[in-house]
């Protein structure tokens, strides 16, 4: 037990690993949480497209290019993307790992938010918008003013899910682009074959980053269903 | 050349013959094979009180929304004070804004306060009105640099701030809200009021825009049995001021009371029509007998 220690305490604090390890932990939340923004907003148009799509014409043009988007990102792994965007798309561009990971992630994200914004939309009562373009509001003053936002309320706990699953997925980054916190700790384990302390610990950090994330989305659902009865 | 001023001439006419305040014509609506609203043929002048009566499935509240264009119809037209609002050129937001509409299911904004709901349309109406003025002042006083100094076009007047839009908007709501004595629900949310509350402040969220007519789509058939009559008793008030109203109701004494004209719908078409007296005292139409038999 103490050879194991020892071993990650040489790795960890004398080789300097700590340094891989924070900025391995930097980088995951980064890609995670920035990932997740672009997804909100590649999502959200996404979903406003495809269901304005339903009686509009022009829109159900961009509607059908939402669901190649929507096919292929969420029909083929995250780690395939990034090794086609890696080593295909951005080959002869001299990119940030760091970027591109967000861009994958994001991309990827935006795919499965836009299935949630959808549903969150249509969970919204017909009659809101009805009764906002009785009153003589536009379709997307209305869509903004009313829909949206009760429609967020309505996703935040799914949203939430996706935050978390994100923060999962991006320990693939390291695979191909930049450090994470996976690819931190295996550097540590591989340097001297010692992997159950390492490895153990990678979970715990994930877990309580997790956790943490949770304790968030609880709060912030909490303060948006001020409006409603039901608490 | 002779065609052309024949043309204009009948489009003239056309114009003149859509004086009355809602005219409907040859108005269809299917939802896709089922044939809802028959080519109906209707006026609604100003100032009166039309109540819509009729079995359900009869196409009343279809009949009803097709009048400020929330169902568009098959064929058919709906002129409201002269245009044309099945037209797509016409800006169907600015007619609805004159139009009022109360809903069976109240439709609050549920994401909103109480002076929240009044208050949102007309302050987004007022600033985007004031925005527009001046986008253009801008786009004039662009010209202006190029313009010698006898040509400047003149800049239009600029009456109001945002601020002001919303002083006044928030005045305009609380005294509604004090007339139907809800005054200190104001900043409440629209989940914590009871039906009749909610009701009556969706009335009076239509008459924030200065409506010039009402249209309520059966408006007390989602309220418990002791909130119909505040409701009722609001519309009435409204009826008495003078505003122009299409009520979908199946409330029959209240229609008796209130309207001035009373339709009988049955099958998508408008089957018996005329004072509430001789609609409920003298039927004439056995569908409408067998109906008012049935509910009177």
């Amino acid at each position: 037990m103490r050879v194991m220690w020892e071993a990650f305490y040489d790795q960890f604090i004398v080789q300097g690993g700590y340094k891989n390890v924070l900025l391995g932990l930097r980088n995951t939340l980064i890609i995670a949480i920035a990932g997740l923004v672009i997804g909100i907003i590649i999502g959200t148009i996404v979903a406003s497209v495809q269901v304005a799509g339903k009686r509009n014409k022009v829109a159900r043009v961009f509607a059908a290019v939402g669901d190649v988007y929507t096919g292929i990102f969420r029909g083929t792994p995250i780690i395939v993307q990034l090794l086609i965007f890696h080593y295909i798309i951005f080959s002869g561009i001299n990119i940030d790992g760091l970027l591109e990971a967000i861009i994958v992630f994001g991309l990827n994200s935006g795919a499965y938010v836009a299935e949630i914004m959808r549903g969150g939309i249509l969970s919204v009562d017909i009659g809101q918008m009805e009764a906002g373009r009785t009153l003589g509001l536009s379709y997307p003053t209305t869509m903004i003013k009313i829909v949206y936002p009760q429609a967020i309320k309505n996703v935040i706990p799914t949203l939430g899910n996706e935050l978390i699953a994100l923060t999962k997925d991006t320990s693939v980054a390291g695979y191909v682009a930049t450090m994470d916190l996976t690819r931190a700790f295996r550097l540590i384990a591989s340097a001297n074959y010692e992997y159950i302390i390492p490895y153990l610990m990678l979970a715990l950090v994930y877990l309580v980053i997790i956790l943490i994330f949770t304790f968030i989305i609880r709060f912030v659902e909490r303060r948006l269903r001020k409006s409603e009865r039901r608490s | 050349m002779k065609e052309e001023v024949n043309a204009q001439a009948s489009e003239a006419m056309a114009e003149e013959l859509h004086t009355a305040m809602i005219e409907v014509e040859h108005l269809t609506k299917k939802f896709g094979d089922l044939l809802v609203l028959d080519d109906i043929s209707e006026k609604i002048e100003q100032g009166e009180k039309v109540a819509i009566i009729g079995p359900s499935g009869s196409g009343k509240s279809t009949f009803l929304r097709c009048l400020n264009v929330l169902e568009d119809p098959t064929s058919g037209a709906v002129y409201f004070e002269g245009a044309n609002l099945c037209d797509l050129r016409v800006d169907i937001n600015l007619h609805r804004r004159r139009m009022g509409m109360v809903f069976q299911q109240f439709n609050l904004f549920n994401n909103m306060n109480v002076l929240k709901n009044i208050t949102l349309a007309p302050v987004h109406v007022g600033v985007q009105d004031l925005r527009r003025i001046k986008r253009r002042n801008l786009r004039t006083k662009i010209c202006n640099l190029f313009r010698k100094k006898d040509k400047k076009a003149a800049l239009e007047p600029v009456e109001t701030t945002v601020r002001q839009i919303k002083e006044e908007a928030k005045e305009n709501a609380m005294r509604l809200l004090k007339r139907i004595g809800l005054a200190d629900k104001a900043e409440v949310y629209p989940s914590t009021l009871s039906g009749g509350q909610r009701q009556r402040i969706a009335i009076v969220r239509a008459l924030a825009m200065n409506p010039k007519v009402m249209l309520f789509d059966e408006p007390t058939s989602a309220l418990d049995p002791e909130m119909v009559g505040e409701v009722l008793e609001l519309i009435k008030e409204l009826a008495d001021e003078g505003m122009t109203m299409v009520i979908v109701t199946h409330e029959m004494g209240f229609a008796r009371e209130v309207a001035t004209r009373v339709l009988f719908m049955d099958g998508g078409k408008i089957v018996e029509q005329g004072p509430p007296a001789q609609v409920f005292g003298a039927p004439k139409n056995d569908r409408l007998k067998d109906f008012l038999s049935k509910v009177l």
